[in-house]
């Protein structure tokens, strides 16, 4: 069971008009596991996921999915999962029971176990309390609890989220992603697209790079973060002659080029040079300049794309 | 884990065709189009126009009775156009798209929920009049027949605008470009005036109005008590408004997909 293939895409590629929107790109999704597919706005990643769960057509490669093919047995394709859409997509006239009662029912459920797994679900996801108010009233991560139990009515065996935490506040998108673990466990297979790297580090077991319709890079997300470097030291001094001063008291310590942007120094920090840090802070202090800021950060996903494409475009 | 089971086209259709009701239930603005405006309409017109019109509201009600009866089932038609659109806009049908469903089935689902909503729209029209005292002097047998006749050519029309809701984007605009194709056909007609009060030039327009004939069609069953040519004439043009609409749509449907 382990290594079995859940969703294998096949050297796909789709255009629009001139637009290279997807471009070769292939990859496996193993059973049982959380797949993130990562990249910025417009990289490619809502169309792969079109494609995927058969709303648009591949103009070259192929995808099978349970080893089912997605454009010649489509019908049967979409029994082996759901989607999740990036904007919660269900009726906001309808109570939240209604919903799931009503994709119970597209799904094929009978309308005793409709109901049932309906009442399930609303436990599940803590919305029996407004389980019969109209959706229009629910608040944003509401709303995405019940898009995922909707998602979840017909026993996928493998889940498509699209962005399912984009624009959540920090404590609702810690909810999803315990309830996306949760289903794992269960043995459902997961694939999330996501443009933040905390939640593709957090959550996936494996991480397609993906920008302006490629596949850069594809591994577990330790490796990839190997690949781009580590954390960032980012000082911002507070007058402009402290500049240069800053800037070679860290390039001494570190023995490193210091990226410099206005008041903004930025250097990676390799993993042996964490414990230098103090040393910076306090060889700065010493010299009496003025900081405004001094953190250690994750690279952002802009910072990895930047270093993942230098040279390749 | 793996969930197999197809869904039967027919529970399905009757699975969306229930969210289409309960849509209008739940939306304010839809369900005044289909109860309360029949209701507001009948009051209106009955107790304004009536004396003018025929000489007291009792003696108009024959005559509201049927354009009412038009008027809100063209109005609950034209609600589907609007419905469809913004359901491709809000991305359920997308969502619908990827239910291991036949694709036709949200359509089907929309034209089986929109019959029943002119259904209801017709009934409260009817039950108003009925309400403040008009009495038809006809059967139950051929009450029904007007219905179903009032119904079928809504029916067809909700073709028209369900091409009308697939090709344009915006749906407030095709609310409101319904609302205007509605007034002016429902006026233009003898819905609520006699023909021969009009100027000789609006008579011929208002004579040619699909509108008038149906009206015209329905005003001679509730008086006879007879199914007569012009109401087979009225099914005649809802077939071909059928036949072209609905192969119409279908396509554009079937490129949207």
């Amino acid at each position: 069971m382990e290594n079995e293939v859940a969703i294998s895409v096949k050297n796909i590629s789709k255009k629009f008009g001139q637009h290279v929107a997807v471009n070769d790109i292939s990859f496996d999704v193993k059973k049982g596991e959380i797949f993130g597919l990562l990249g910025p706005n417009g990289a490619g990643k809502s169309t792969l996921i079109n494609m995927m769960t058969t709303l648009m057509h591949p103009d070259q490669g192929e995808i099978v999915i349970n080893g089912l093919n997605t454009i010649s047995q489509s019908r049967q394709v979409r029994s082996q999962f759901s989607v999740t859409g990036q904007s919660a997509t269900i009726d906001k006239e309808l109570s939240a029971r209604e919903n799931l009662f009503l994709f119970g029912r597209l799904n094929g459920l009978n309308r005793d176990s409709a109901h049932q797994r309906s009442e399930e679900l609303l436990v599940d996801f803590d919305l029996v309390q407004s389980a019969n108010h109209s959706v229009s009233t629910f608040s944003g991560g509401m709303l995405r609890r019940l898009d995922l139990a909707i998602s979840l009515i017909g026993n996928p065996s493998i889940l498509f989220l699209d962005e399912p935490t984009t624009g959540l506040d920090p404590r609702t998108r810690t909810q999803m992603w315990v309830a996306i673990q949760k289903l794992v466990k269960n043995g459902t297979t997961v694939l999330l697209t996501t443009q933040y790297l905390e939640e593709a580090d957090q959550l996936a077991d494996r991480i397609a790079l993906i920008d302006h319709g490629r596949l850069i890079a594809e591994d577990k997300p330790s490796e990839l973060k190997k690949l781009v470097g580590g954390l960032q030291l980012k000082v911002t001094v507070e007058q402009n002659e402290s500049v240069i001063p800053t800037q070679s008291i860290i390039e001494k310590v570190l023995g490193k080029t210091v990226n410099v942007e206005n008041r903004n120094l930025t250097v990676i920090l390799d993993n042996n040079a964490f414990n230098k840090v103090s040393e910076i802070l306090d060889k700065i202090l010493a010299s009496k300049i003025m900081l405004s800021s001094f953190k250690i950060d994750a690279p952002s996903l802009d910072e990895v794309f930047l270093s993942m494409t230098v040279g390749k475009n | 884990m793996k969930n197999q089971k197809k869904a039967s086209t027919m529970s399905t259709t009757l699975a969306m065709a229930h969210r289409n009701l309960l849509k209008t239930w739940h939306n304010p603005d839809n369900l005044s189009d289909v109860i309360i405006q029949p209701i507001i309409f009948t009051l209106l017109f009955g107790f304004l126009f009536g004396g003018v019109i025929a000489g007291s509201v009792h003696a108009y009600l024959p005559m509201l009775v049927s354009g009412i009866l038009i008027q809100s089932i063209l109005n609950a038609a034209a609600g589907s156009g609007q419905q469809l659109r913004e359901d491709i806009n809000s991305g359920i049908f997308d969502r619908f798209k990827t239910l291991p469903i036949s694709a036709f089935v949200p359509l089907a689902g929309q034209l089986i929920g929109d019959a029943l909503r002119l259904l209801l729209s017709g009934l409260i029209s009817l039950g108003t009049a009925f309400a403040i005292g008009w009495r038809p002097s006809v059967n139950l047998i051929m009450i029904a027949c007007v219905l179903i006749l009032a119904i079928f050519i809504g029916w067809a029309t909700s073709w028209i605008f369900v091409l009308v809701g697939l090709l344009v984007k915006n749906a407030e605009l095709i609310g409101s470009l319904s609302m205007i194709i509605i007034l002016v056909m429902t006026f233009l007609s003898n819905a609520f005036i006699p023909i021969r009060t009009l100027p000789l030039f609006l008579q011929s327009i208002v004579q040619l109005n699909p509108v008038t004939i149906t009206i015209s069609a329905i005003r001679a069953i509730m008086k006879t008590g007879y199914w007569n040519t012009e109401a087979t004439l009225v099914i005649i043009s809802g077939i071909i408004i059928i036949a072209i609409f609905m192969p119409l749509s279908l396509m554009v449907y079937r490129k949207n997909n």
